[in-house]
């Protein structure tokens, strides 16, 4: 019963999976669509982690990094809009963002 | 091995339900716990990957930085958000549905490649290099193939946090704010008068 690359790969892939049903699931309320944008990062992360392991390739987890470094300054800046969008409408209902619909 | 497996069916089935757990619970605050949850058990497989400084960054960034914020906002917005879980229902069994299929695609091709793909060589997960450490063998790439990447890292989070001080920066009216070039501009001249004040009356303003 050894843990080889698939086991961590199924992981993600389901962790991916959960992210994608996040945002299906909660289209109205935009902060749960964002934490399901930093479950699908991690899902990333975890798929690059291990294919860098069972590889024997460093660059791997240097590129997780990066990807760790966008998910963070993405976080930060997307709470930043909705405290403003917050400010503004008195709501975060996904529905009133629809100004800028063509 | 038998501990090495025990270990990470028990990480793999808490992440996978603590994120089932993200996306399905009602209130938001138990959410952001949950996901905060998921990155610690994350990073214990990261752990059982050999890769310790990306389990630790793992745990700083998210589990210290960012679920934090995300606790913030969620605190400070008062927001209805029983009024926002309506859908959630409707939009069940299509998302499921779609999220089964992508699942199991996923799994097929990963397990397909992990087997008997491109993936398929070294069977062992890397071991430390010369017995050089993990950290010490991320820096020692990281800083000299892959140095101007990581300035540019370190540019893009400069310009994060710029647009997120800009765009949450609030100027209140009738707060009396320092004005640098008058405080300079002033000398003896302008910087004192004399009033007559008459008995009485006082100065006004």
């Amino acid at each position: 019963m050894t843990i080889g690359l698939s086991h961590y790969l199924a992981v993600a892939a389901i962790l991916f999976t959960i992210g994608v049903f996040g945002i299906f699931v909660n289209r109205k309320n935009i902060i749960v669509i964002l934490m399901s944008i930093e479950l699908i990062l991690l899902a990333v992360n975890i798929n690059l982690v291990a294919f860098s392991v069972y590889l024997h390739d460093v660059v791997g987890q240097i590129f997780a990094m990066f990807v760790l470094t966008v998910a963070a300054a993405e976080a930060a800046v997307g709470l930043a809009i909705l405290v403003t969008f917050f400010r503004n409408r008195g709501g975060i209902a996904v529905d009133d963002a629809a100004v800028m619909k063509g | 091995m038998a501990l090495q497996a025990i270990a990470f069916y028990l990480l793999a089935i808490v992440t996978i339900g603590s994120g089932l757990a993200v996306v399905s619970v009602r209130n938001p605050v138990h959410s952001v716990l949950f996901l905060i949850l998921t990155f610690f058990s994350a990073a214990g497989l990261f752990l059982l990957l050999g890769a310790e400084f990306l389990a630790m960054l793992l745990v700083v960034v998210y589990v210290g930085a960012v679920a934090v914020l995300f606790l913030f906002v969620v605190m400070m917005l008062d927001v209805d958000f029983g009024a926002l879980k309506q859908g959630f229902a409707r939009y069940m069994p299509l998302g499921g549905l779609v999220a089964g299929i992508l699942a199991a695609e996923m799994i097929v091709v990963a397990t397909a490649v992990a087997t008997s793909g491109a993936a398929s060589g070294p069977r062992e997960p890397m071991a430390a290099l010369d017995g050089l450490s993990n950290t010490e063998t991320i820096g020692r790439v990281l800083y000299t193939d892959y140095v101007y990447f990581f300035q540019a890292a370190g540019l893009v989070l400069l310009v994060a946090m710029i647009g997120a001080i800009v765009l949450t920066l609030r100027h209140k009216p009738g707060v009396r704010r320092q004005v640098i070039a008058d405080q300079v501009a002033r000398n003896a001249q302008t910087g004192m008068r004399s009033v007559q004040i008459k008995p009485g009356e006082g100065m006004g303003e």
